[in-house]
């Protein structure tokens, strides 16, 4: 067996709009504070996994370096769609695992405040005379004749399948907007998430309509934001001060699993069964359960998303997601509070920056130093992200017990 | 009548407006596009089947902002054709969550996108209610 990991030092900046800072000021900002927040310096760094899925061919690693310590060690720059984080943060876990380095870290970042839509309109100009080309031997662009490459659009049908698949009898615009309420309502108490605005339900179902069910307040915020986290093995902790014992949290579980083939998942992205695996991997790999978790921090990159993953991470019996969020145990007074940060919806959702971003959440919490919006007791908390494509990252953490 | 060519190369067209895939020999996994190997078995072997006309709409959204220059509001959907996920829009239908439901039957239909200087006609195809 591989010895226990642990985040020694962890660290988010305010999400929102940063017109005076780029990618390289934003990642520096997070990769600093989570040195300072551990206690170590870059020159005890073994190994840099870094993300920034928007300029993935410019290496935000080494850009990194040259602001903050050109030390020599190998960079890995990750990109994974919506998963870019915790894919960084994987690799910075296992090259620790693998016993070649004893203290690695993981940075993510994003420049997305005003980005509007992220996908569809791949085009394909529609040409002067009519040319098959591509995969499926297209004439002319595809977005919007065969279906939608949207991502509000794609993830609007992720939710109406699941409601489709059990029969679901009620609204279903006033079910997913009521999800999204919860989460604005969270976000009202996390001073670094980009909107903190409660909002009604009236409000949400009257705002501009993106792919139905879908308003904009239920899909997540385009933003700048960055985190970063320094990960140790357990003999490397030992060695460190009580206190970076005892602020460490345990990284009881990381999982990244791609989806497996199943009918139907090149037309519309499965995000159920790669979510379940990980989750699966995730509770055996933690020795607990989905009953003893304190908070989830899940992938509610639209509200239609929060529902199908209570199922995936199962936190209700097959099928039970609706019954579960309408018994109110999802909100933050809730048995299994989700999303007390806000969600992707209002916190925001710079891409790379998420899947660490959720985990400082998490660790927030465990440590006891989430302020107003504190899970009181928590000891136990899995973060999730899901990127389409797909690749699925799901950590459990826990508190450290010295 | 001026000459005419399908949008995407596994729509069929003619008297019998139909979609083709590509099956999988081994395992009978079905897919679109142009394939390597089979991504459930590995298979490389495929043969071509019709796909039946009729079906069930298990997904769908109502798509309002797009990409410039691609009208809306569309319906977006996922069909199933007798166990054979189909990515489609749904058409001749308006647009809202009073007239497009879960669970609705569809048949594949097809319109007309226009036509190239050479006078060739590009035909696209959606679903519409049955």
């Amino acid at each position: 067996m591989s010895e226990d990991i642990w985040i020694l030092g962890i660290h988010m900046t305010k999400f929102g709009k940063h017109p005076d800072k780029d990618v390289v000021d934003l990642a520096a900002e997070a990769a600093v504070g989570a040195l300072a927040d551990g206690g170590v310096t870059m020159g005890q760094i073994g190994v840099l996994a870094a993300g920034n899925l928007m300029g993935s061919a410019a290496g935000i690693g080494q850009q990194l370096q040259k602001q903050i310590g050109q030390t020599g060690i190998p960079v890995y720059n990750v990109a994974n769609a919506c998963a870019t984080g915790a894919t960084a943060l994987r690799t910075a876990i296992m090259a620790v695992k693998a016993g070649e380095v004893d203290y690695g870290m993981a940075v993510g970042v994003e420049k997305l405040a005003g980005a509007g839509l992220l996908a569809g309109g791949s085009k394909k100009a529609d040409g002067a005379t009519w040319t098959p080309s591509g995969r499926y031997g297209a004439v002319a662009s595809t977005d919007g004749r065969v279906g939608t490459e949207t991502m509000p659009g794609v993830f609007a049908q992720i939710g109406m399948e699941y409601l489709f698949d059990h029969e679901y009898g009620g609204t279903a615009f006033e079910l997913f907007a009521r999800i999204s309420e919860k989460n604005h309502a969270h976000s009202t108490l996390n001073p670094l998430a980009a909107y903190t605005k409660r909002m009604s339900l009236e409000q949400i179902m009257g705002d501009v309509m993106i792919a139905y069910p879908n308003t904009r307040p239920m899909c997540s915020a385009n933003c700048d934001g960055a985190a970063a986290a320094v990960v140790v093995g357990d003999s490397t902790l030992q060695k460190l001060s009580s206190e970076q014992r005892r602020r460490a949290v345990k990284v009881s579980a990381s999982v990244l699993t791609t989806d497996p083939w199943e009918e139907g998942c090149q037309v519309l992205p499965n995000v159920n069964t790669l979510t379940r695996n990980a989750a699966e991997q995730a509770y055996e790999q933690a020795g607990i359960g989905p009953d003893d978790l304190d908070l989830v921090e899940l992938h509610d990159c639209f509200a239609t998303a929060e529902l199908v993953h209570y199922d995936n991470l199962m936190l209700c019996p097959p099928g039970g997601a609706v019954d579960l969020f309408e018994s109110g145990a999802t909100f933050r007074d809730g048995s299994t509070p989700v999303n007390v940060s806000g969600g992707l919806e209002s916190k925001g959702h710079p891409i790379a920056a998420t899947g660490i971003a959720n985990i400082w959440e998490v660790c927030h919490h465990l440590r006891g130093e989430a302020g107003d919006r504190q899970i009181q007791g928590a000891t136990v908390g899995l973060a999730q992200v899901i990127g389409l494509g797909s690749a699925c990252g799901v950590h459990i953490l826990e508190k450290s017990a010295a | 009548m001026a000459e005419q060519i399908p949008l995407v190369d596994y729509l069929v067209l003619g008297d019998d407006p139909h979609l083709i895939a590509h099956q999988c020999v081994a395992c009978g996994a079905r897919f679109f596009d142009r394939r390597n190997a089979c991504a459930a078995c590995t298979a490389t072997d495929f043969v071509t089947v019709d796909l039946d006309p009729k079906g069930t709409l298990r997904a769908f959204t109502i798509v309002s902002f797009a990409a410039p220059g691609i009208p809306v509001p569309y319906v977006a959907a996922v069909v199933d054709s007798a166990g054979t996920s189909i990515r489609a829009n749904i058409i001749n239908v308006e647009p809202d969550p009073e007239h497009v439901r879960l669970g609705m039957k569809v048949k594949l239909a097809t319109y007309p996108i226009g036509t190239d200087d050479n006078g060739t006609e590009a035909i696209g195809f959606g679903f519409e209610p049955s």
